[in-house]
């Protein structure tokens, strides 16, 4: 992970200015990646700090649907592999916060904004989990929606964001497939199992084709955010990608379609789906969500509750400091 | 003064944008400066990167070899985190 900072550097004249964009749009265009130490317009470091950050809590947010479970998993192994997952979420959080601060954004300024609500994260977190098929409907829609963009992000054209997003998809391919893997013995399990997986997709379907953000018309930040390839993909474009790998994954597990408007369309080549509920989006998205209140609320909690780990450190640095001086002396 | 009493500097090079500065070799410098420089002499004549690191050796701390197990081992009977783990039907097995 890089750990450039961005120096303070004397005003500019316009001239120079000017050829650094140049030079910036040039990098852009040729396929470069924008590294810590380069020039950037300052709206491209806003938009990633805006884009990174809300990744980087989405991670740490979407902890606590899943943990919800830990403790209730159905045997030691699911219990072990959900563990797993979740610690997962956590390290992807970790790399993102971390290549976020190569912008010169503190972690305490970006911490201080999720708790405030200045800052957003995915509101699928913002969804209870209410049985256990919720952990394996999380696992398969969830990430995989976020495969589907985290995928295409690779692409992206900050490097150590780049650089951390090819770290995350190596690592996302085990949590699909512990998703679907509990799903699909639901689905093939008893009458009231299978229903319990019906249920559970159909709440988690529409909350997941959301996730890659309002249509392209809609989307506040697409444009030069695609302009500048922070983005490389449209929203509607990943969407449609997602539905189309999700339909027959549906069919495998043999569950009714969540959606009764999905079709396969022979002349676009895709699955025709039915129009999402935007209003309820919106909602979600500011703070209305089952959930909103609640998921901040414990992180508040839990970083408040963490104080005495961190006082810790600071107090046995302290000392190790004291020490040293003591032998220098 | 010998070579041998200066500090140590490993150097890591970037080949090309956006990729990770990987690890290519050392060198003796009087300052991190002057290691700079070196590295670009030593390790990028023939354009191998576009950005280097120097670290002075003595800055780094290493995981040792007879500590291993003990940082190793305990992933080893978790084999849960590998995407293999988990057996799906043929025709969704590319997830």
């Amino acid at each position: 992970m890089d750990n450039d900072k961005n120096e303070e550097r004397p005003a500019m004249q316009p001239q120079d200015e000017a050829a650094l964009l140049d030079e910036f749009e040039r990098k852009i265009k040729a396929e470069e990646k924008i590294e810590p130490t380069d020039w950037m317009p300052e709206a491209y470091r806003k938009n990633l700090i805006r884009q990174m950050s809300q990744h980087a809590h989405s991670e740490v947010i979407g902890m606590q649907p899943e943990g919800n479970w830990i403790s209730r998993s159905p045997s030691l192994r699911r219990k072990a592999v959900l563990l797993a997952k979740v610690q997962d979420e956590g390290g992807h959080g970790l790399y993102l916060y971390s290549a976020t601060e190569t912008l010169g954004i503190s972690r305490s300024e970006m911490i201080e904004a999720l708790q405030t609500g200045k800052a957003k994260y995915a509101s699928i977190f913002n969804y209870p989990t209410l049985t256990w098929a919720d952990v394996g409907a999380i696992g398969w829609l969830v990430d995989g929606a976020a495969i589907v963009n985290q995928i295409s992000l690779q692409r992206t054209s900050y490097g150590p964001y780049s650089r951390a997003m090819i770290r995350i998809c190596k690592e996302e391919s085990f949590h699909q497939r512990q998703g679907y893997e509990i799903m699909y013995q639901l689905a093939k399990g008893t009458p009231e199992q299978k229903q319990m997986a019906q249920d559970s997709m159909n709440r988690f379907w529409w909350p997941s084709l959301m996730m890659f953000g309002p249509h392209d018309s809609e989307s506040a930040h697409s444009g030069q955010s695609m302009k500048w390839k922070i983005k490389r993909q449209s929203n509607d474009e990943l969407r449609q990608k997602f539905i189309d790998q999700t339909v027959p994954q549906i069919e495998v597990l043999g569950l009714e379609m969540p959606d009764p408007e999905i079709k396969w369309n022979e002349e676009r080549g895709h699955y025709d789906s039915g129009e999402i509920n935007w209003e309820e989006f919106y909602q979600v998205i500011n703070g209305s969500g089952p959930c909103n209140h609640q998921r901040i609320k414990h992180h508040v909690k839990a970083h408040e509750d963490g104080e005495w780990v961190r006082e810790a450190v600071r107090a046995y640095r302290a000392k190790q400091q004291a020490k040293s001086e003591e032998n220098a002396a | 003064m010998s070579q041998e009493h200066l500090a140590v500097y490993e150097v890591f090079v970037r080949s090309a944008r956006g990729l990770d500065h990987k690890h290519v070799g050392s060198l003796h410098a009087e300052s991190p400066e002057h290691a700079l420089m070196y590295a670009r002499d030593c390790y990028i004549r023939r354009s191998e990167g576009v950005s280097i690191w120097v670290v002075e050796a003595k800055n780094i701390t290493a995981s040792q070899d007879e500590d291993l197990e003990n940082f190793v081992e305990p992933m080893d009977d978790k084999p849960y985190r590998h995407a293999t783990h988990y057996v799906l039907p043929d025709s969704v097995n590319n997830m």
